[in-house]
């Protein structure tokens, strides 16, 4: 589904499916994800939002007997196809997971990761970079005194930050966001999303959300699934006030969900 | 349910939870006890760092250092063998065997782990200890290096199953976070399912070789049960609790040869009870690090 042809495409989704045994988790859905925008995915629990954002960064390849169909173009590229290279997929498509999931590390440790699996070596390319990443995630200012206690000592909303720095670290163009705030209090949950908002000059933003309200404040793009389906797609403004389909009206009205 | 009911199942247990206590609490009184008279006889000093265990000669000598040293290289040997073995088990099969291999791997390592140490000394003394005779052409199968293999391979099940429960304790999303980052399986796996079940792996190693370091029969069956200072790894030797076993029977009631033996015994309880604290603490440790208590 396009919607909007002035725009960059940095991801373009052909009639996906995808399956896990038997069990038919998208269907047939075709969407456009524009550069340096936020595309919100929005829909009721089970609809299916996780898995197709797992399916950009290849994240569903490590589930045992799963199926996808369908061409899923990267830049051009199509990235379900077989020989497709998984590591540099993930290195240029970042994730932040619903639970904060910092690694039993320091905190210097954690950003440095992602960065000396990819065999960076250098000590002081490295400690910019941590440095560097932290002060993109709003988080420098909090820990650069305690760089190298564990990271498990911060708390819910700080772990997010750090788990946003250590995804910049590895220099993403795409991040993508599943339910990023869920875990988390109303405050640290408006932190991320003013993070959000500054990230998107940068990078290509894909967020699942349960929360309607969040999707509102920080996406351009929305777009709504249903028990697997994509059933509308539009800008976030458009499809907040004037919703084409009934399904979607009765969703953003609370009907269901 | 009334109060007077509730009282007195509070009651039983109470006692049965300070009845465990109070075995305990006899075990090291009687130890202590039928340890002390043998100090009489001999220095603390000269008992364990003696080189003559001699206790049916006149004048008897009470020197345990054949023994501790049996005890060790024995348990070093077995070291050897089952912690590359056990830990490279309990890695195949967290990370590479198949969801079927798993099913069919975990329950056969339980029940090695629960198989009768007799059974393995069977098996040492009919099978290992002649094969490694003819194989390396010496005098007896029987010896440091056949007990040290056969109780290497008994505590390849207690290795394997405790590290492998601490591995599969590591968060998903942990390793999730690090294929996201662009790692493989291999620095995954090495950069941290390893480290965050580091301490869970260390208790499994600890608990392995208090396994061996009490263990009688298997020992009593291949060791070869000379008491002497063991030269070479293929000498037979006569570890702590063999010795025990072995003599406990010929020793008269109240002789210094009785009471050295539960002195031996009373060393072997530190040891292990060592051991057993150690591991208690690692593993507190790693409930900590991976914010489990919290
Ligand atoms: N690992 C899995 N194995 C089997 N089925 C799964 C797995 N993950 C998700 N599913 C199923 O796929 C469907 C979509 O799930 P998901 O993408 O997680 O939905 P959402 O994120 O929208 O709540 C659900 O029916 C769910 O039960
Ligand atoms: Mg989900």
């Amino acid at each position: 589904m396009s919607i909007n042809n002035e725009e960059k495409i940095k991801i373009k989704a052909d009639n996906i499916n995808f399956y896990y045994g038997q069990s038919h988790a998208i269907k047939n859905l075709s969407i456009d994800i524009y550069d340096k925008k936020v595309t919100a995915f929005i829909g009721p629990s089970g609809c299916g939002k996780s898995t197709f954002l797992r399916m950009l960064n290849k994240m569903n390849d490590l589930v045992p007997n799963t199926r996808a169909e369908g061409t899923l173009l990267f830049d051009g590229q199509d990235i379900l196809e077989k020989n497709t290279d998984v590591v540099s997929i993930r290195k240029k498509v970042g994730m932040v997971f619903q639970k904060p999931n910092p690694f039993p590390k320091t905190i210097f440790q954690n950003i440095a990761y992602g960065l000396e699996v990819n065999g960076v070596k250098d000590k002081d390319f490295i400690r910019k970079r941590v440095e560097d990443s932290l002060r993109k995630a709003a988080l420098w200012e909090e820990v650069k005194t305690r760089l190298h206690t564990s990271a498990l000592m911060l708390s819910g909303g700080q772990q997010q930050r750090l788990c946003i720095a250590r995804c910049l670290a590895v220099e993403p163009q795409v991040i993508l966001f599943d339910e990023p705030c869920a875990s988390l209090d109303p405050i640290s949950t408006n932190k991320i999303e003013e993070l959000i908002l500054e990230l998107k000059k940068f990078y290509t933003i894909v967020i699942v959300t349960h929360n309607m309200q969040q999707a509102a404040r920080v996406s351009d793009y929305t777009a709504f699934m249903y028990l697997g389906e994509l059933i509308e797609f539009d800008k976030t403004a458009t499809m907040f006030t004037v919703p084409k389909q009934p399904k979607t009206e009765e969703y953003l009205s609370g009907k269901f969900g | 349910m009334n109060s007077q009911k509730e009282k007195i199942i509070k009651l039983i247990f109470t006692i049965l939870a300070f009845a465990s206590l109070l075995f305990l609490l006899g075990i090291i009184i009687v130890l202590f006890k039928e340890s002390l008279p043998i100090f009489k006889e001999v220095k603390l000093h000269d008992f364990i760092f003696g080189k003559h265990w001699y206790p049916t000669y006149d004048p008897p000598e009470y020197g345990i250092m054949p023994l501790i040293a049996a005890s060790f290289w024995v348990t070093a040997g077995a070291m050897i063998v089952c912690v590359p073995l056990g830990l490279g088990s309990a890695l195949y099969i967290n990370e590479i065997a198949s969801f079927r291999q798993k099913q069919i791997l975990k329950p056969i390592i339980e029940i090695l782990a629960g198989i009768p140490s007799i059974v393995y000394g069977f098996f040492g003394m009919l099978i290992v200890a002649p094969f490694l005779q003819n194989l390396l052409n010496i005098p007896s199968g029987l010896c440091a290096f056949t007990a040290s293999l056969v109780l290497g391979i008994m505590a390849i099940p207690t290795v394997t199953s405790l590290s492998e429960d601490s591995l599969s304790f590591v968060p998903k999303s942990f390793k999730e976070a690090s294929y996201a980052l662009g790692a493989n399986r291999w620095q995954t796996l090495i950069k941290v399912v390893i480290p965050a079940s580091m301490s869970g792996i260390s208790t499994s190693v600890i608990l392995g070789m208090s396994r061996i370091v009490g263990e009688t029969m298997t020992v009593l069956m291949v060791s070869g049960g000379a008491a002497i200072m063991p030269k070479s790894i293929f000498d037979p030797v006569r570890p702590m609790t063999s010795t025990i076993a072995a003599e406990m029977g010929e020793s008269a009631v109240g002789s210094p040869h009785y009471h050295a033996l539960f002195a031996i015994g009373l060393i072997l309880f530190l040891v292990t009870l060592i051991f057993n604290v150690a591991a208690e603490h690692i593993s507190k440790k790693y409930r900590v690090k991976l914010g489990l208590n919290r």
